[in-house]
């Protein structure tokens, strides 16, 4: 009885991480690099998929930056040199949508910017 | 030229044009300090002293003496002049900022007017948290009284996230607490509260919150630079009124793709820079505003 118990406990075990591996490669979104260092975005002019969750992943070569995309209500990030910062990004429907750079980096700070182009 | 809130959301579908006296300028000031507690004060904002592409503005260092030049040259003088941010333009080097500091101080210093109030913008606070401009100029945020009007500064700048911050929101309504209801109240900062224009951050991060706190005074007026323009909105009954700056004008929200100042136009020098004086009527918390340009010369 008990060796019943531990083989359907096993079996269940095995289900259950194989799900979530499953799960896991099936929907893991996509991540995109983008480096931010004094005044400009490496990439900024990113397309993505309308509707899907994709991850950008930013690293600062010089200091702190930050990135904000207005429209996508309080999306935001404070981009630290040395770490990487990830954020979800999920543009609802196709469209242009700005990001810039909000924390305040120096003359030439207001032309930090870049725009996510959302595509059906 | 007074404002109120009901004629200001007629104003709004007119235009800004209406608030710019150029003919009436200062006699509209002066003619309207003639109540016991009347008074006016002027409103400079955004001199970006230490700034010099000359494509933009080829007498970057004359505007800001032409300005104070032209305000000491009013009859009558103002109660006071406040400096509504970026008196300096932002430089990594911390001495080199010092010495902008310096110098902008310096001119100011050759107002007739004494009783100036300082602000800092972005440039002058946001690279630094503010500590040089507090060693030149004081206090980022404080209120103050004149004449029955209660002045209340935000710093929305200091932080470099265009966040006034908690501890601050905390200040400002212990500072509301201490008002009556229909009390007078001037809001002074350099960044919009309201989001007029986030993707260019042309917004306060947590606006929202000090307008929140101030909504519940129904004389609540706010001026504010920044944005290099006129611009006057209202959210609920509180009027928004951004100033001119005096190094180069902005694009007006949204209406080009990059937020970069506009070329120096030969043709028409000076252009869309300006200064303004405010003025208060006894009791009343309607103001006048009148707009100024920088004259050649």
């Amino acid at each position: 009885m008990n060796k019943r118990r531990i083989e359907i406990a096993f079996l269940a075990l095995v289900f259950l991480v194989a799900t979530a591996y499953a799960a896991d490669t099936a929907v893991q979104p996509q991540v995109i690099k983008i480096t931010a260092k004094r005044f400009e975005y490496t990439q900024n002019e990113i397309r993505i998929k309308a509707g899907v969750p994709v991850i950008f992943e930013f690293t600062s070569l010089d200091r702190i930056h930050g990135f904000t995309v207005p429209d996508l209500g309080a999306i935001r990030a404070t981009i630290e040199p040395g770490k990487a910062t990830r954020v979800t990004i999920l543009a609802p429907k196709a469209g242009t949508y700005e990001f810039h750079c909000d924390i305040f980096c120096g003359d030439g700070h207001e032309g930090m910017t870049g725009k996510i182009i959302a595509e059906d | 030229m007074k404002i109120d809130r009901r004629d200001f959301l007629r104003l709004m579908g007119v235009g800004s044009a209406i608030l710019v006296l150029g003919p009436r300028g200062l006699a509209g000031a002066e003619s309207a300090a003639a109540g016991k507690d009347d008074f006016f004060f002027v409103q400079l904002s955004d001199m970006h002293w230490g700034f010099s592409d000359p494509k933009i503005n080829p007498d970057f260092a004359g505007t800001l003496k032409k300005a104070i030049a032209a305000v000491n040259g009013m009859k009558t003088q103002p109660d006071f002049v406040v400096f509504t941010g970026d008196i300096t333009h932002n430089t990594d080097d911390p001495k080199e900022r010092r010495k902008r500091m310096a110098e902008a101080r310096d001119i100011i210093s050759g107002l007739k007017v004494k009783n100036v109030k300082f602000m800092a913008g972005e440039h002058d606070a946001g690279l630094d948290n503010g500590e040089a401009f507090q060693e030149y100029f004081g206090k980022t945020h404080y209120t103050f009284d004149h004449k029955g009007v209660q002045f209340i500064v935000i710093d929305n700048v200091s932080d470099p996230t265009s966040s006034i911050t908690d501890p601050q929101l905390q200040w400002l309504g212990d500072e509301l607490k201490k008002l009556q209801k229909d009390s007078r109240i001037i809001v002074l900062t350099h960044r919009p509260l309201f989001p007029l224009y986030p993707n260019w951050d042309w917004w306060t991060r947590d606006g929202q919150k000090a307008i929140d706190l101030i909504m519940p005074y129904p004389n609540v007026t706010v001026f504010y630079g920044h944005i290099h323009q006129e611009h006057h909105q209202m959210t609920a009954h509180i009027p928004h009124h951004a100033a001119k700056g005096l190094m180069f004008p902005l694009p007006a929200p949204g209406s080009v793709p990059k937020r970069v100042p506009i070329p120096w136009d030969a043709s028409a020098p000076y252009k869309g820079l300006g200064y303004r004086s405010i003025s208060a009527k006894t009791g009343s918390a309607e103001y006048g505003i009148t707009e100024f340009p920088v004259q050649k010369g």
